[in-house]
């Protein structure tokens, strides 16, 4: 490999500084809040000053764009039109990126991507295996325009769909085409998209309202977020599309507030929309009316449940109410009202540009398209993936997400979020889609797929899942209110390694219970978790009841740590930062750790890290 | 400072409920916090109960009744930031702060709140700190962060914010 790296096609004649004939150069640094986090803004002033300095502001274009999905080695660069692809890119490194570069026509190696488990070498942005795995279609212009700019999207076939729309098209033939394409709620649950349409277009009244839920609560789900940011137009289009279908003329899009960025997006967005007549009074001249305002939730995981969104918008406390009736018959204001997802929304303008055939040639017969997740967890690779519905996960976690690093292996997937569940190994060849992963006991959600090592503990993970649940629960029903409550009571028992088997048999109750018996979808999945646990993970379950052992020796109240004397090099490191000065002993000796005084913080764990030779001194025990 | 209320109260009733919860965000990221005095100011330009506003502030995690702290840290407790550690955080802040969600130290310096997912799960665990991230972090990294942020130095202890006694 590194043979050819030195020969790469810059697209550079020479050391000129010149581009070849034909297109301009364009840096683009990626602006979405991963990278913008790591300082990018940063990078775009220092890229700039550089390239004035070179005197190459002619040549060169510095751009940005939103998220890549791929925040974990970022901040992300991108050379265009040659697609070279630099990461973690430091602000310092300006410099040497345009006068080696941009100027000197030879790309700076060590800025390259390398493969996090082979060590491989990757220059160019289209050669990364995240990326080439993977069918990019509700993301497809992620990290590739510049959010802020109508023109950018515009040029790759933006608000082309909705013009068609509201110019030549009926709204039964809309809903016609979506029906055809076979698009279910990106959401979570599945519901077929063209059927809520048409019920919502069918209410009688002149009042209707649509709604973009972007009040994305899942822990480990950040794909809403990442449209949002990256390309929030395509969510505008499909909003204003689905205006028209159901005879709406008042949008909203609902977004958590712990989104400022995606925030800031849309409202330039809309903003930029209204100028070009794609939003406000006779769009693009059509006679139809239709705008769009952003509606900032205030940290409520239950406002993802549509009729609780809808109380959250009229300024009420967020809470569900029974249906039906549902939103498309009675919603906001008590007027029809159809609520969909970022990614069902993302998804309509390139089902109305190129055809619904086109769409529903993609993915499995029940399941059309594609499904975004958010990869995370113990994964080398982890950010946004989009494949085919259908792909089995073994296909997400070994050829796009990398595989397990650190040589440790794979115990779980977690899919759907608190919702969803945890799947094991045995399970990796199961098909993603919608019914697939319900019938494993599981469900899409609305995408967060946690990877988890031999490290993670599964009872750990439910009770985590669980009291999240039960914090959030909006209080309003008995099962959900009491009954999470309860089972987090009998999970922490079993963490603290105080269950009985009895327990385990009153938890599934419970499970049953709160699944069956809630008002709203946060009850109805929040067991989900521990019932996946209990039905894959049984053992690890009874490790800590029986054994009173927790085997990824990660629940404190079963857990020693200890100091391995052949190993502790007495650097006295770990007596520095023990908030209990529980561990003693002069230095170059080994160290004494007092178990009466640990309070098992890992602070220790951590910092035992420098010896390479003989390994950690400090272990976990179980 | 306290944020203006100029603008004219909507006129339906409706509406005015509508602009409840974007009105108490806005004078929360002005004032910094929801004070008796605001909600009873909101509660007079909207027409809507004292009790009504309290109502639906306290449902949303998102607003606070206390001032927060020169320095305040949000924890994000997402699911990647759990599996990555993410309660050793509050534990430090516990252990060192003596702060508890919501709570801010008597010298007005650190504040503490809880986050559900924050969306840089490939970032985890993450801690923000007014509104800087700071990502891929530790226990002992963390009270590195905390100790850089407030240098024990006795020589100079600067005073509070003035209202943080309220």
């Amino acid at each position: 490999m590194s043979q050819e790296e030195s020969k790469i096609e810059t697209g550079f004649s020479g050391g000129n500084g010149k581009a070849a004939a034909g297109q301009r150069t364009r840096v683009l640094v990626c602006e979405g809040t991963g990278c913008v986090s790591s300082k990018s803004p940063e990078i775009r002033a220092a890229l700039e000053k550089s390239i004035a300095q070179f005197r190459l502001a002619e040549d060169v274009e510095v751009g940005f764009t939103g998220c890549h999905g791929f925040c974990q080695i970022g901040p992300i660069v991108v050379v265009e039109p040659e697609g070279i692809f630099y990461c973690r890119v430091n602000p310092k490194d300006a410099d040497e990126i345009v006068e080696r570069h941009l100027a000197g026509g030879e790309p700076v190696k060590r800025l390259f991507y390398r493969h996090p488990v082979t060590r491989e070498v990757v220059p160019y942005y289209k050669d990364i295996m995240f990326y080439k795995k993977q069918q990019r279609v509700i993301l497809r212009n992620c990290g590739k325009i510049n959010p802020e700019k109508i023109s950018d999207y515009e040029d790759r076939g933006g608000y082309q769909a909705l013009s068609r729309v509201v110019l030549t098209m009926m709204p039964e033939q809309v809903i016609e085409e979506v029906r055809r394409s076979g698009l279910r709620g990106r959401g979570g649950a599945g519901f077929p998209t063209a059927v809520k349409w048409e019920y919502c277009r069918k209410q009688p009244g002149d009042i209707k309202y649509v709604i973009c839920n972007a009040d994305e609560g899942d822990p480990g789900a950040f794909m809403d977020r990442s449209i949002l940011e990256a390309d929030p137009h395509t969510v505008i289009e499909g909003l204003a599309i689905l205006g028209f279908t159901v005879g709406a003329r008042r949008g909203f899009i609902y977004c958590r507030a712990e989104y400022p960025l995606a925030i800031r997006r849309i409202t330039i967005a809309l903003e930029q929309a209204r100028q070009k007549s794609y939003l406000g009074k006779n769009i693009v001249g059509s006679g139809f009316d239709f705008d769009v305002e952003i509606f900032e939730g205030a940290g409520a995981f239950v406002c993802g449940e549509e009729t609780a969104l809808i109380g959250s918008i009229e300024g009420s406390r967020g809470m569900p109410r029974s249906r039906p009736p549902y939103p498309a018959e009675k919603g906001l204001w008590g007027k029809p009202t159809v609520i969909n997802n970022v990614k069902t929304l993302a998804s309509i303008p390139v089902i109305i540009t190129q055809g619904a055939d086109w769409y529903a040639s993609i993915g499995t017969e029940t399941s059309k398209g594609t499904a975004v997740f958010a990869l995370t967890g113990k994964i080398a690779n982890s950010g946004l993936v989009e494949v085919p519905m259908g792909v089995p996960l073994s296909h997400i976690i070994y050829d796009v997400g990398g595989g397990i690093p650190n040589k440790k292996t794979f115990k779980a997937v977690q899919t759907g979020g608190p919702s969803g569940g945890c799947l094991p190994a045995t399970q990796l060849e199961l098909p993603i889609d919608f019914d697939s992963l319900q019938a494993a006991g599981s469900m899409m959600g609305s995408g967060g797929l946690v990877v988890m090592d031999d490290d993670t503990c599964i009872v750990d993970v439910a009770r985590f899942f669980l009291s999240f649940t039960q914090s959030e629960s909006c209080g309003k029903c008995v099962p959900c209110r009491v009954g999470t409550r309860l089972m987090v009571d009998l999970l922490e028992k079993i963490t603290q390694g105080k269950g009985t088997e009895q327990d385990l048999v009153k938890l599934e109750k419970l499970a049953l219970l709160v699944k069956h018996g809630s008002l709203c979808g946060l009850g109805q999945t929040a067991p989900n978790p521990v019932l996946t646990a209990l039905r894959y993970f049984r053992g690890e379950f009874l490790s800590h009841i029986v054994d009173k052992r927790c085997p990824a020796a990660v629940c404190r109240a079963l857990v020693t740590f200890r100091v391995i004397p052949d190993r502790c090099t007495g650097c006295r490191q770990c007596v520095k930062v023990c908030p209990t000065e529980a561990i003693t002993g002069p230095r170059s000796q080994p160290h004494n750790l007092d178990q009466s005084k640990c309070i098992k913080c890992r602070a220790c764990y951590e910092i035992c890290r420098f010896d390479a030779i003989a390994g950690d001194a400090i272990v976990i025990v179980s | 400072m306290s944020a203006k209320l100029s603008d004219a109260a909507p006129e339906t009733t409706r509406e005015r409920r509508k602009s409840l919860i974007p009105l108490l965000q806005k004078i929360q990221a002005a004032e910094g916090f929801l004070s008796p005095d605001a909600v009873k100011r909101i509660s007079r330009k909207l027409k809507i109960t004292e009790n009504e506003v309290y109502g639906v502030a306290t449902f949303y995690s998102q607003f606070r009744f206390k001032p927060p702290g020169q320095f305040n840290v949000k924890v994000c407790l997402g699911t990647a930031c759990h599996v990555g550690g993410a309660h050793n955080f509050l534990e430090v802040m516990e252990l060192d702060k003596k702060l508890g969600h919501g709570e801010t130290t008597p010298d007005g310096k650190f504040s503490l709140e809880r986050v559900a997912c924050l969306g840089c799960c490939a970032l985890a665990p993450v801690v923000v700190v007014n509104s800087e991230v700071h990502g891929r972090m530790n226990r002992v990294s963390f009270m590195k962060l905390l100790e850089s942020l407030d240098p024990p130095s006795p020589a100079e202890q600067t005073p509070g914010p003035p209202d943080s006694t309220k």
